[in-house]
């Protein structure tokens, strides 16, 4: 896959909840959800550029293709 | 048959003395998106399913093994060497009560494990489909445990446990890809 | 017991990357059972890893039972520490 397929999809999206003035949280804003690559990619084409084996065992997979990394969305909120 | 390596997939670490953790953790240790319930899904499944697959259900069950060693690693570092009263102020003093610091195939919430949280329907694409969603339900549980540790090493470990999530659904497609082509027709990229 | 030395860490996180690359290639084999290229690939890290073990094996005992690693002198396989105490 080139930079150019992967710019095809973002891996995290959002949405706004109703809030409600009955609510009596502060409202949370965003939401958020997690679209890994696997979504998109399909049946994995053969030939895919890897990570070297140290990298690859720190990522979790062989492919920079997968490799999905998290931090918790919700951090900024104070 | 199955034999022992005696090392973990990954090098586990962990920061801090932290029980309350461990118990947050333990969910993907007896949990119904856990790495036990997993491991016996697939090598469960892979008696009665098209033979074209039997080989990924193993393999991806004998690697949610080495997950589960993974978890029991975390948890152990978290607890061991804590006291009676830093369990309970974790919120450990149910566990402490019946098991002292022994693990236990039970969730977060202490609701021990049951065959019932996995199915095996004997239909392929079923059997599947049931893959797939165990797979992302796994990976959202890793992100709400990722969102609620401030421990960096022990998230690096929930990381990777994560992204191994992310293949095993990516391969699982795949079988369900190769179990609808039509006979003798050859896949093209 | 004593505390491991710094390079059975090390050397113990090589075979770690090395299988890595080895489970990855075999659930990718598992669906593209035609991959020549990745099947190459796959038994150079089958030699490459069962180099690495040999000599892990022959300073810090074996990796493996019923037979699949050699045993040192002492029955090491017991004695030394497990994996998720180290
Ligand atoms: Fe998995």
């Amino acid at each position: 896959m080139d930079e150019r397929e992967k710019s095809y999809f973002t891996r995290m999206k959002s949405y706004s909840p109703y809030h409600s003035p009955f609510d009596p949280c502060r409202p949370i804003g965003k939401k958020f959800y997690s679209t890994p690559p696997n979504l998109y990619i399909g049946f994995q084409p053969p030939g895919m550029e890897q990570f070297d084996p140290h990298t690859a065992l720190r990522k979790g997979t062989l492919w920079p293709a997968f490799w999905d990394y998290y931090e918790n969305p919700y951090e900024a909120k104070g | 048959m199955w034999i022992y390596e005696k090392k973990l997939q990954y090098p586990v670490k962990v920061s801090t003395c932290n029980p309350t953790l461990a118990k947050y953790l333990i969910e993907q240790y007896g949990g119904a998106d856990g790495e036990l319930a997993a491991a016996l899904r697939y090598l469960n499944q892979r008696y009665t399913i098209p033979d074209k697959v039997v080989g990924l259900l193993t393999d991806i069950g004998t690697e949610e093994f080495a997950h589960l060693e993974m978890i029991a690693t975390m948890i152990y570092k978290l607890t061991k060497d804590a006291t009676p009263q830093q369990l309970r102020d974790a919120g450990l003093g149910d566990h402490y009560a019946n098991h002292d610091g022994a693990l236990f195939y039970h969730n977060a919430a202490g609701v021990p494990f049951t065959a019932t949280y996995i199915q095996a329907k004997g239909d392929p694409i079923a059997d599947l489909y049931e893959d797939i969603a165990a797979e992302e339900k796994a990976r959202a549980t890793y992100q709400w445990l990722i969102d609620m540790s401030d421990d960096p090493d022990l998230n690096d470990g929930l990381r990777f446990l994560r992204e191994r999530e992310i293949i095993h659904s990516q391969r699982f497609r795949e079988a369900v890809e190769i179990l609808k082509e039509e006979r003798d027709k050859k896949k093209i990229f | 017991m004593n505390s491991l030395p710094e390079n059975y860490y090390q050397e113990l996180e090589q075979i770690q990357a090395v299988d890595f690359v080895l489970v990855e290639l075999t659930l990718y084999l598992d669906t593209h059972p035609d991959d020549v290229k990745a099947i190459n690939q796959f038994n150079q890290y089958a030699q490459y890893s069962k180099q690495l073990k040999r000599a892990f094996e022959a300073q810090f005992g074996p990796l493996q039972q019923y037979g699949n690693s050699f045993s040192d002198a002492n029955w090491g396989w017991g004695r030394l520490p497990w994996p998720w105490q180290v």
